[in-house]
């Protein structure tokens, strides 16, 4: 049962003529994840550079000085930030075949990512009541596209872990197969990592 | 001793247990007869084959337009096609020969001979594979699906941001291009992604990357621009899509939008897609020249070095399509220095094939012909090339026939030229059967004059003053009327060898039909070929080879028809030549088999082949109504959404045995 079943989820990959044999060493899912990251990189970079090139040029109100509440956005910051701890927490756990704590670990991500979104939900709410709206200015067309965009990454990851914990659950996730919470990991720390940056350049440095 | 690299017979495998059925009944068995076996198939080479053909009809849909525009710009104040049919001529001209013909034409050649040349089973990602190619097809035919609501877009291949927001362009052509090509879009990256791994994890033993084919190379270089350069032009659509659907700011001035914007995004995506273009053809060259020369590819790791210096340069060039713009003085001179700087490693390429040609036993057969066709034209948009790097010319030669002829020597003279060798070098590889010599040779030397005749002649329009995309002009503009003819003058002349291309293509489709039904057959290695995808047999059999090769230095499979052996690459690599050595099958199998003799004789049908599959058609075709939903009504995206779930689902849980 267990050797049919030790890499049941995303078996994408076509059979190497030595089983497991790749040029570099490196399994083909995790590369292909790097790539995507590196992608995924340009794509955040360009919505960036266009909320940049808009900076301070809005014709009409309201300003990020109206509507920002740094003190609220850093705590969901900090709460994003935390999930890449526990995110490793969870890795280390399958690693060592602590299916218990795996499942622990990967529920508290998702958690953790379901109150980061949850939070953006409410702030974007708050900001529609004051007057902020996709269409009313340039700082609300750049402002909600990149930091939608990056809700929409984080809502992905979310399913994704839900979707791991489950596997796990139900029995489909061995410690063999360590490396799907690894490359669900590497996603999760890069969605962190560009929010460092937009919180960076949106919240904190001044128009 | 027998050779185990042309096994007699392809034994079907054995049929695997039955599977747990998740939508509908799976295929379980690789099947390669009847259309659904098309439809579900994840074979590389099968894949490289429908975007081949695929792209084909688009070169002549992309074709005919051309020969309209033609038809329409031959005599003065001419009235074949209205304004507005012009502009949807033109932009769809465009579009259609760049993202449906020679981007996917390349892809096919990535398909077949890329894990072909790297001693590979198939590529890393079969079902993506699969998924690249459903949705490319139907990113294509829902462009050109706008035909039939509101007629072609045209907005132009570069869709400039204003004119193509809802203000200026209020039917839904626009939407159709967009969305059609965030489709294509995503099948690029698709493809991107799994050609990067399956190059970079999947080499056969011994093949580092200083050992592996240029094409090879330059398909890996290809992939790297496709996947850093899409995401810019990925934004530059949602942009586009949220201001006409959604209201927002980005292209609207009256808001304080900026038309900047678009160009940057646009050209920072654009000007690495020039070299996406370019770079596959360059690769195939690379291949043909050293074959039909009888020499390895002279300085080889310039070559290479030469491919990834332009992939590098090539994302700091973007804004020489920008000089008219105005964006001052520091920022043109930045611009233009780096466009003169990716003129040396071009340079250092072109040095390179003409190297190679040197000294060489030159056979000059029809792939021959195109490529050295290649290099010569591709030097002449070149050279063109690097005036446009001259802030001051180029302000003079925008927007005018001069720019049109520039960038179709390097598209048509360079990319559809090389395209053209690669199709007649690896057909018999592909087809099994051989192209006609005769008939290629006309269809060559038809098309190259065609081909000069039409653009040549736009150069000196250019410089005389006629403007790009305008659909009719008055006749005593110089651009027509010689000998006291009304229509006799550069644009008729333009127009007839516009023609004589079409002829040089019907030939070109005759003699594909003719060799398909009465071509020679070609056998292994008609070519005495330097690269591992002609030691297998024309076409290659599903698990490509048999027993998995090992490479020892370049050039592998010349190294082993000629007994080299050399255990480190590169120190006799420059010092034999080539000409004169002994060929041929048996001496071949000698050297396979004494290096390959303690391995058993391998027993074809326990090569275990991932199995076809359903999925990737059914995300792609979920991913289109997706999209499609903002043109019919969203009720069909949501319809789409659930498609494109269940096909995650299926292809997640589908197992592969």
């Amino acid at each position: 049962m267990h050797d049919a079943q030790a890499a049941p989820l995303g078996r994408h990959a076509a059979p190497p003529a030595h089983p497991g044999y790749t040029t570099t060493g490196l399994d083909h899912r995790k590369m292909l994840m790097w790539l995507f990251l590196g992608s995924d990189c340009m794509f955040f970079g360009s919505l960036i550079g266009t909320y940049l090139a808009y900076r301070g040029r809005s014709l009409s109100g309201p300003t990020p000085h109206d509507v920002f509440d740094i003190p609220y956005t850093s705590v969901s910051a900090f709460v994003l930030l935390m999930s890449s701890l526990t995110m490793v927490l969870a890795l280390a756990a399958i690693q060592h075949g602590d299916k218990r704590r795996l499942q622990i670990w990967l529920i508290t991500t998702a958690l953790l990512g379901m109150t980061f979104l949850g939070g953006q939900f409410y702030e974007f709410t708050t900001f529609y009541d004051e007057g902020l709206s996709l269409q009313v200015n340039l700082f609300g067309s750049s402002f909600f596209t990149l930091t939608g965009f990056h809700g929409a990454h984080v809502a992905g990851g979310v399913f994704w872990l839900l979707y791991l914990t489950a596997a796990s659950i139900f029995d489909r996730l061995n410690p063999e197969a360590s490396l799907y919470v690894e490359i669900a990991g590497l996603y999760w720390h890069f969605v962190d990592v560009v929010w460092i940056v937009i919180f960076t350049v949106v919240y904190l440095v001044p128009v | 001793m027998a050779t185990t690299l042309t096994p007699p017979q392809v034994t079907a495998p054995a049929p695997t247990p039955a599977a747990p059925q998740v939508v509908a009944p799976r295929p379980v068995t690789p099947a390669y007869h009847g259309f659904t076996s098309w439809l579900t198939t994840i074979d590389h080479k099968r894949i490289g084959i429908l975007y081949g053909t695929t792209a084909a009809v688009f070169f002549l849909v992309g074709g005919v337009e051309a020969l309209m525009i033609r038809m329409q710009l031959a005599v003065p104040n001419n009235g074949f096609v209205s304004a507005d049919a012009f502009n949807q001529l033109f932009t769809m001209h465009g579009t259609t020969m760049i993202f449906l013909v020679i981007m996917p034409m390349s892809v096919a050649f990535f398909n077949f001979i890329v894990p072909l040349q790297i001693g590979a089973r198939d590529v890393a990602f079969p079902r993506l594979n699969a998924f690249s190619y459903w949705a490319f097809l139907f990113g294509a035919l829902f462009m050109n699906m706008s035909y039939f609501v509101s007629g072609l877009p045209d907005g132009g291949w570069f869709g400039y941001a204003p004119l193509t927001t809802r203000t200026y362009s209020p039917t839904e052509r626009i939407d159709f291009w967009l969305l059609g090509l965030q489709l294509l879009g995503v099948a690029s990256l698709a493809g991107a992604f799994n050609f990067l791994v399956t190059i970079i994890n999947m080499r056969c033993p011994g093949m580092s990357l200083m050992r592996m084919p240029v094409f090879s190379w330059n398909t890996l270089v290809t992939s790297f621009l496709l996947i850093l350069a899409f995401p810019a032009i990925t934004v530059a659509l949602i942009l586009l899509m949220f201001d006409r659907y959604f209201g927002t700011n980005f292209y609207y001035a009256p808001n304080g939008g900026d038309p900047l914007l678009w160009q940057h995004l646009f050209w920072i995506f654009g000007h690495p897609e020039v070299y996406i273009l370019i770079l596959p053809a360059m690769g195939m060259v690379s291949e043909i020249l050293p074959v039909y020369s009888h020499k390895p590819l002279f300085g080889y790791p310039f070559v290479v070095y030469a491919t990834v210096a332009i992939g590098f340069i090539g994302f700091g060039v973007w804004s020489h399509h920008m000089f008219t713009v105005g964006l001052g003085p520091i920022a043109n001179s930045f611009f233009a220095a780096s466009t003169m700087l990716i003129a040396v490693p071009t340079g250092v390429k072109i040095f390179n094939w003409l190297g190679t040609l040197w000294g060489g036993s030159i056979r000059f057969n029809t792939a021959m012909l195109f490529a050295v066709g290649f290099v010569s034209m591709f030097t002449i948009g070149g050279l063109s090339g690097v005036m446009h790097a001259s802030v001051p010319i180029d302000l003079q030669h925008q927007d005018s026939y001069f720019v049109v002829a520039h960038f179709h020597y390097v598209l048509f003279g360079g990319s559809i030229l090389g395209l053209f060798g690669g199709i007649y070098h690896w057909w018999p590889k592909i087809t099994g059967r051989l192209l006609d010599e005769k008939l290629g040779r006309l269809n060559f030397w038809l098309m190259l004059i065609g081909f000069n005749i039409t653009f040549g002649l736009m150069h000196f329009l250019g410089v005389d003053g006629m403007p790009r995309r305008i659909y009719t002009y008055s006749p005593n503009q110089g651009w027509s009327g010689w000998f006291g003819l009304d229509w006799l003058g550069w644009n008729m002349l333009i127009t007839i060898g516009a023609f004589l291309i079409a002829v040089s293509v019907a030939v070109f489709i005759y003699n594909v039909f003719w060799s398909l039904r009465h071509g020679e057959i070609a056998g292994n290695d008609p070519w005495d070929g330097a690269t591992l995808e002609w030691s297998i047999p024309s076409p290659p059999p599903a698990y490509n080879f048999a027993v998995e090769p090992t490479v020892r230095s370049r050039d592998a499979f010349w190294a082993l028809k000629r007994r080299w052996q050399a255990v480190e690459v590169g120190e006799h690599h420059g010092h034999l030549t080539m000409a004169g050595m002994p060929t041929g099958e048996v001496e071949f199998e000698e050297a396979h088999s004494s290096e390959e003799a303690h391995r058993a004789p391998v027993d074809v049908s326990s090569i275990h082949m991932p199995n076809p599959s359903f999925f990737p058609l059914i995300a792609a075709l979920g991913l289109t109504c997706m999209l499609a939903g903002f043109v019919f009504g969203f009720g069909l995206s949501i319809a789409g959404a659930i498609y494109l779930i269940v096909a995650i689902g299926g292809w997640a849980l589908e197992p592969t045995s």
